[in-house]
């Protein structure tokens, strides 16, 4: 079907999306790469220099940097070990009948639109805020001391924020799935005597595994860069208790205004990416042929 | 046919020509606290008396503010016509010509009668580069019914240890009341404000003369020492998490027997709409420990223009109206006197009016002039600055050691291990920096 | 079948079903209550869900503060712009992908999600430098254009995902009666495709929408969306609750209601090929 006359037709068509793209991609990158190697602080106009990788052994010699590589890593994990099983157990009870199930729908999706600062900002002040917040009200009416979430387990009260904006996602994506699996086949399993754990694992589970992968896929490029809810709560903290990658490139770069050296920190963010998603298409990527 | 169309180009050349000088339209960046957001509520007085000029708002939580106009002015983004900075950026960005020098804001702005501390701050080789809005140093605010239960009188004047044992008397956990609120959530300009004051002192300080930092010194251990135990014994929880905004909401809901915070909340405190203890507050100078410094900063915030501006005179024009002395009249005015920007002038304070309707005044008065950002510390230091060291690195330093306290403070790491990384942070970024050879 | 004959089942599903969409959305409602409470009764412990008394105050001083309809505007001509923008240079990329595959389609499609792993904050300098050069700093095509950059390799791909779904034999049998290209992808591929483009439309303002770095980062007074008319209400002086539910509730709520009248059609196709 493809002629040469056809794919011609097609490189023009798909070079406009792959130019600019290329564009966004070097432009940025190369001037990245460029102030890099530069001891370059916006607060210090004129001094540039060419440092060689200084910038980079700064960066990956900080105290903070292995710190951060595991909370990132716990921040994607736990966000997708959340999303995922949640949205497969949501998806499981969603596809019951019952009565008012467009507007559970409804309720779900919910999350899903709103802008992540202010998620961050209600759940911060409205419910874990230790004097005023709605769970230290539950904990007072239960005689128990109220907990301190953001002091006292950052990085998981950031996991439960994150994986609350991105359930309706995975739940959407999985609910679909399984509404397009065929249910003759279900029950034919049913009558044959397999029990239901039996036919999640070998039918239900199966059919799901491709709109598992591309959850996994989409939400990663997402979290591995989740910066505004970190910012609001706790600013990285305690100590470097809920810093993720993402955060300490920020920290270099808009807090000591230290382009350089936020430069070098932004490449490295990219190799760890790209690491982490050649990783993720080796596990994962024979479910998704394009 | 020709000729009607250059015509018609001609009116609208003109036209084009003529409508920006009818208004002129100034971008202000600033903070979103209570006198700000006055100000910009206040905003019809101004156009009022100066038809020609537009203001348009910008109004950002203090941080990304920072952030902003710092991003705008370094790459001479051009954004905003007037800025809003604070003690710590004037003079780092008045000596890198980064602002235009404010020396001529119109007779009546009585340059004179800004109060000295603060107009010190300000002005770099003798030009004023950034007007001073309103002033603050910090304070003690307690709860006088409290403290009478507890049986004691705050003095004036008090020591850190009259402030332990008052926090111990007036304690009481079963009905919400926590004896102390103390900033806690890291920041340089948050939790490190109020530790790097109360470090001064206890005779601590940032670095010494080599710019080596301190924080391996017996001063900084006994500084971090009593600050855990006070707030670990008698804080509120969650106080790793509170700043300034955290504490105001607990201390006006009746939860905190004292506050050592900016005397600017003095005014919130007393306000009955917003505050429920607004009949029982007292004030007394920040403790000290009989070394010869207090436990107080200094601090103001300041409109400034940056250098490059288009509108540079539009701008002053604003700059003069907001921090003149009419200024503090329509206040007065409007909202009452004791809602007045407070300490940036000495007229202030000589005003009657004001000092009856502001309980507060003279303490803020004396705590201000307290304050010492030439010679902040016991012992000699090479910077400027009381809880801020007036270097571009300071702003990530202080946050990376506030990230420690605050971790110190939430009890995940050690006071040990706090001050360890802390001394290790800094070294760190000042031996990068060429601090330190 | 046994199931489908007891109620008790489908009463017991109800029952999760709600509590468990209640327990989700139980933020937002909260939210939008307290935007309707006084800022002693946002904090008054304890709390009241519905019996207090309800008062628009918080609105008001909301509105008296910042020009609300202003940021919304911004922010409906960004996404919307950006949308369609991105729309455009992806409808033609995800066609070409989709019916005139290539050995390098699958590697194109990973490379294009992968310009998506620059941290913003690592470049913010770099494009802000480029932006001033420009002039763009503070203009809605200047953030149109950003955003639709950092979204259109996901446009590409939901398409991609949609455009592989319709049978390429229609196209072929529009091609023997002589249509043209430009034929076939308007009249024969657009009107299958419209309820896949829909959805990405609907997706991609919502990711637009919500975009809060360089929006809030880009633009000062004129071009800033509502993410940064949030900004200036994450921490004011004293109790602030109840000014924050209501801000808060503004900057959400067109996008919730967009989404919730529209939802069926962004389930669709929100699935990036994951179900045949």
């Amino acid at each position: 079907m493809a002629t040469a006359h056809s794919r011609a037709a097609a490189r023009v068509m798909i070079s406009p999306a792959v130019i600019l793209l290329l564009g966004w991609m070097i432009v940025p990158l190369s001037m990245t790469v460029y102030f890099s190697f530069l001891s370059y602080n916006l607060l210090m106009p004129g001094m540039e220099e060419f440092i060689g990788f200084g910038n980079y052994e700064f960066f990956l010699s900080d105290p903070a940097f292995t710190e951060a590589l595991v909370n990132t890593l716990l921040l994607v994990g736990g966000v997708l070990v959340i999303t995922i099983v949640g949205g497969v157990g949501l998806a499981l009870l969603l596809d019951q009948p019952m009565w008012g199930q467009g507007i559970v729908r409804v309720l779900v999706i919910a999350p899903f639109f709103v802008m992540p600062t202010v998620s961050a900002l209600v759940w911060k002040n409205m419910f874990m805020n230790p004097v005023n917040g709605l769970f230290a009200h539950l904990a007072k009416a239960l005689g128990l001391p109220p907990f301190d979430f953001l002091a006292h387990a950052p990085l998981a009260s950031i996991i439960l924020i994150v994986a609350w904006q991105w359930l309706p996602f995975a739940t959407l994506i999985l609910l679909t799935a399984l509404q397009s699996l065929d249910k003759e086949q279900l029950e034919a399993a049913e009558m044959d005597g397999a029990s239901a754990l039996d036919r999640f694992r070998f039918i239900v589970l199966p059919h799901m595994s491709r709109a598992i992968t591309v959850v996994i896929l989409i939400q990663t490029i997402f979290l591995l860069s989740v910066f505004a809810e970190i910012l609001v709560t706790t600013n990285g903290g305690p100590g470097y208790a809920s810093t993720n990658i993402t955060y300490l490139v920020y920290a270099q770069s808009l807090l000591q205004f230290d382009v350089g050296g936020g430069s070098a920190g932004g490449i490295v963010a990219v190799i760890l990416a790209n690491i982490v998603a050649i990783f993720l298409m080796r596990m994962i990527g024979k479910n998704l042929e394009a | 046919m020709t000729t009607f169309i250059r015509a018609l180009l001609g009116a609208t050349a003109i036209s084009l020509a003529v409508s920006p000088a009818l208004a002129e339209k100034l971008t202000i960046a600033t903070v979103n606290n209570g006198d700000m957001i006055r100000m910009q509520r206040l905003t019809d007085d101004f156009a009022a008396k100066h038809p020609g000029i537009e203001l348009e708002w910008v109004v950002l939580e203090e941080n990304v503010l920072r952030q902003r106009v710092t991003t705008d002015i370094a790459t001479k983004g051009g954004q905003y016509d007037v800025m809003t900075i604070g003690t710590y950026e004037a003079p780092i960005w008045a000596k890198q010509g980064w602002l235009v020098a404010l020396d001529d804001l119109g007779a009546d702005y009585d340059v004179d009668d800004l109060l000295p501390a603060i107009r010190g701050g300000l002005t770099v080789d003798g030009k004023l580069y950034a007007a001073p809005f309103y002033g603050e140093s910090s304070m003690v605010m307690y709860r006088q019914d409290l403290m009478e239960k507890a049986g004691l009188t705050m003095p004036d004047a008090p020591t850190w240890d009259f402030i332990k044992q008052a926090a111990a008397a007036m304690t009481d956990k079963g009905n919400e009341v926590y004896g102390i609120c103390l900033r806690g959530k890291a920041g340089w300009g948050e939790n490190m404000a109020f530790l790097s004051a109360m470090a001064n002192s206890y005779g601590a300080r940032w670095f010494d003369m080599d710019w080596k930092p301190q924080f391996d010194s017996e001063a900084w251990k006994a500084t971090l020492a009593d600050y855990l135990y006070l707030m670990n014994n008698y804080g509120p929880p969650g106080a790793s998490s509170n700043g300034f905004n955290e504490n105001l909401a607990l201390f006006q809901t009746g939860k905190c027997g004292m506050w050592i915070d900016a005397t600017v909340a003095a005014s919130f405190v007393t306000n009955p709409n917003d505050s429920q203890v607004a009949e029982q507050v007292g004030f007394a100078l920040a403790p000290d420990n009989g070394l010869g410094k207090r436990g107080n900063w200094l601090w103001a915030w300041n409109l400034a223009i940056p250098a490059g501006s288009q509108k540079t005179e539009a701008a002053k024009t604003f700059i003069g109206w907001a921090t003149s002395k009419d200024y503090l009249e329509l206040v007065a005015s409007k909202e009452g006197w004791a809602n007045v920007p407070p300490g940036t002038r000495t007229s202030l304070y000589e005003n009657e009016k004001y000092l009856e309707a502001a309980p507060f005044a003279k303490m803020t008065l004396d705590s201000i002039n307290a304050a010492d950002p030439q010679k902040p510390t016991v012992d000699e230091v090479p910077y400027v600055g009381v809880q801020f060291v007036a270097i571009p690195e300071f702003q990530g330093i202080g946050t990376a050691v506030g990230q420690q306290f605050s971790a110190a403070l939430a009890g995940s790491v050690s006071a040990e291990q706090a001050l360890q990384n802390a001394q290790q942070a800094t070294e760190r970024t000042m031996r990068r920096a060429g601090y330190i050879k | 079948m046994a199931r489908r004959a007891t109620g008790t089942r489908k009463i017991l599903v109800t029952l999760a079903a709600w509590s468990v969409g209640l327990a989700i959305f139980f933020p937002i409602l909260w939210t939008i209550l307290t935007s309707f409470k006084t800022e002693a009764e946002a904090i008054a412990s304890p709390p009241s869900l519905i019996a207090f008394r309800w008062t628009l105050e918080n609105y008001v001083e909301v509105n008296a503060r910042s020009d609300y309809f202003l940021h919304f505007m911004n922010s409906v001509v960004i996404s919307l712009g950006s949308t369609l923008l991105g729309l455009l240079i992806a409808i033609p990329a995800a066609w070409s992908m989709a019916f005139v595959p290539a050995k390098r389609t699958k590697d194109i499609l990973m490379w294009m999600l992968s310009t998506k792993m620059l941290p913003p904050v690592g470049v913010l300098v770099p494009i802000y430098l480029i932006f001033r050069d420009f002039g763009l700093l503070d203009t809605r095509i200047g953030l149109i254009v950003v955003l639709t950059l950092i979204n259109l390799p996901i446009i590409v791909w939901m398409l991609f995902t949609y455009f592989k779904e319709i049978p390429g034999e229609i196209l072929e049998a529009a091609r023997m009666d002589g249509a043209s290209l430009w034929d076939e992808v308007v009249h024969v591929l657009t009107p299958m495709a419209v309820p896949g483009i829909a959805s990405t439309l609907l997706l991609n303002i919502i990711l637009a929408w919500n975009e809060a770095f360089w929006t809030l980062n880009l633009t000062a007074a004129k071009a800033a969306p509502l993410t940064a008319f949030i900004a200036s209400y994450s921490s004011p002086e004293g109790l602030f609750y109840a000014k924050l539910s209501a801000a808060s509730t503004l900057a959400i709520a067109p996008i919730l209601i967009l989404g919730w009248f529209s939802q069926k059609q962004l389930v669709r196709g929100l699935t990036f090929g994951a179900v045949k």
